[in-house]
């Protein structure tokens, strides 16, 4: 099988247990893919085979056992290749955050999700690009250079989850780990044609993700199919004591039927997200795949969200408010990059004005001013307000719909530079996906076609707090009676 | 609303940041425009609504008060840019 990466999570899973491939093949051909397309895309900004043949080989053993008496289940992850997004701690490998400042933190512990994807027998690949502390939508502003957009180079695939979102449509991995603070996770996997979910906010713990807005932070993952997100989504989440908002709630096994009819749900439709401005081949696309649900037994009903409007203010006061807290440990004592200086207080200007890049310095001077003695009342106090009128809107809408569907982003993947003049300008990219952060709701990403140009269109669904099985469910039922989701970017 | 430079200059200093002549000016326009923008959200009446500040149902997380084992000293000044003993070495913090 010379073709070892174009397998899906699913297909490499069942071809380990009956003995087709191994590990150590499936992740070579893994490393293999990645070193030929690196170049090109730029998807990591570390990669560990060594430590992944290590961990093929030690799946490999697990499985040959388990094959001579194949009695016990076998966790469905066991020998997969997968990647994690530089902003997760994994021990003894290092974590940048897409950062100068953290350019040599080797963190000596993992992320709770990484642990519970490790101790599940996933094999890693190494770290992927990254926005600098996932501020950003493009992975423009890591300070090791923008990813590329495997559909069209000279794009960017989103972000801040660019990386991994890259490196599954480059078939480099069958899936890979991100995290979503305003749309980190759907962005890309929307401009990348794959599969994206953000799970509920206290869903999956936050321990070991490096902290950005701590209210809106989660961890997700990215796939070709919502299928192959099930035992990635379920292995991660659950109560953990190290995150105090991590919920203690039982975590629903995900069971999907090849029955792909949706009769009795109801698909909310929100006027508010197809707004003027939209790239109309987004528009078209997404009410198309809308129809597809409904003639699959869904209701499509309209329902109002009418505070969407606000979310992207609220959320560029909300996050960067937290951020301007969260990054103030980045100060040159403890870990990272420490820059000389006579006093402490100069080393903590320098450390931070050397350490820290554009777009994360402009963050913090947001969040700064916003919550500074004066203005805490007009900026941070009224958004924490008119979040309230946003949860609200999303409560009042899933009384009367079991989930919503929206467009991912207002327009197909831009050119890489394109929107780096004008900070604003690539705010407004989030305007479809910051609500679903400021209201702690799940959503899911998934490729619903192509624009002229051949890039991918993406459309999201969103449901109630901890009901990712209604998204699991839908996106599966979709994607049973279509194939955007196989097609992939033509790479040599 | 347009933000003057000494404005910035605080919000520098409160932020422990160094910044360069041209990125003050920089950020002097791009704030300034970019709270211009979150100003719309003055228009919304919020004089009944409660702020959030957790999407989570409010809940008290309390755990037992009983000693666990934490990361071990030298693993926490693995990545010290200054360590002496087992404390972290950092410049004067006072002439």
């Amino acid at each position: 099988m010379n073709s070892l990466h174009n397998l899906s999570l699913r297909q490499a899973a069942k071809a380990l247990r009956c003995g087709q491939v191994s590990s150590r093949e499936l992740t070579q051909a893994s490393l293999e893919r990645i070193e030929k397309l690196e170049p090109a895309l730029h998807a990591f900004i570390t990669l560990i085979p060594d430590l992944a043949l290590e961990q093929a080989d030690a799946a490999d053993k697990l499985l040959r056992t388990w094959r001579k008496d194949p009695q016990d289940d076998l966790p469905p992850l066991l020998g997969i290749p997968l990647a994690v997004k530089d902003l997760l701690a994994q021990a003894n490998v290092r974590c940048t955050c897409g950062s100068r400042v953290l350019e040599n933190f080797i963190p000596p512990y993992s992320a709770t999700s990484v642990e519970r994807l490790l101790n599940a027998g996933i094999v890693t690949v190494g770290k992927t690009n990254t926005d600098e502390f996932a501020m950003g939508s493009s992975t423009e502003s890591s300070a090791y250079g923008a990813t590329r957009n495997p559909w069209d180079t000279d794009r960017a695939p989103g972000g801040s989850s660019g990386g991994s979102a890259a490196a599954v449509a480059a078939r480099m991995v069958p899936a890979a780990i991100g995290t979503d603070t305003g749309g980190s996770v759907r962005q890309p996997a929307s401009f990348c044609g794959v599969t994206g979910l953000k799970p509920t906010y206290g869903r999956v713990s936050r321990y070991g993700l490096v902290a950005y807005g701590s209210s809106l932070d989660s961890v997700g993952a990215l796939a070709r199919t919502a299928e192959d997100i099930v035992p990635i989504f379920e292995q991660m989440a659950g109560y953990d004591p190290r995150d105090a908002t991590s919920m203690n709630l039982p975590v629903p096994q995900i069971t999907l039927t090849d029955n792909p009819d949706l009769t009795g749900l109801r698909v909310g439709v929100p006027a508010e997200y197809f707004i003027e401005g939209i790239q109309p081949e987004v528009e078209t696309a997404v009410r198309r795949a809308i129809t597809q649900l409904e003639s699959l037994g869904a209701k499509v009903m309209p329902v109002s969200l009418p505070y969407t409007e606000y979310a992207l203010p609220v959320y560029y006061l909300i996050a960067p408010a937290e951020a301007s807290a969260n990054l103030a440990r980045y100060d040159g004592v403890r870990f990272g990059v420490r820059q000389p200086a006579d006093s402490l207080l100069e080393m903590f200007h320098h450390t931070r004005g050397a350490g820290f890049g554009a777009e994360v310095k402009r963050r913090i001077m947001i969040g700064t001013y916003a919550l500074s003695a004066g203005y805490y009342d007009a900026y941070y106090g009224q958004a924490q307000k008119v979040r309230t009128l946003i949860k609200n809107d999303f409560e009042r809408a899933f009384e009367q719909v079991d989930v919503i569907a929206a467009p991912v982003a207002p327009t197909t993947a831009f050119r890489l530079g394109e929107h780096s003049g004008s900070p604003l300008e690539m705010y407004l990219q989030d305007v479809f996906t910051l609500p679903a952060n400021l209201a702690g709701v799940p959503g899911m990403a998934f490729p619903v076609g192509f624009d002229s140009q051949g890039l991918p269109v993406g459309m999201q669904l969103m449901g109630p707090h901890f009901r990712e099985e209604l998204l699991f469910r839908i996106t599966h039922a979709y994607q049973q009676v279509t194939g955007w989701h196989q097609q992939a970017p033509s790479l040599s | 609303m347009s933000l003057t430079l000494s404005e910035v200059n605080h919000i520098a200093k409160l932020a422990r940041l160094d910044l360069s002549g041209e990125e003050k000016e920089q950020y002097r326009q791009q704030l300034s425009e970019i709270l211009e923008y979150a100003a719309r959200l003055q228009a919304v009446d919020t004089s009944s609504i409660p702020p959030t500040s957790s999407v989570l149902p409010p809940r008290s997380v309390l755990r037992e008060d009983v000693a666990t084992s934490s990361l071990d000293v030298n693993q926490i000044l693995s990545n010290a840019p200054d360590a002496a003993g087992n404390q972290f070495r950092v410049p004067p913090v006072m002439d």
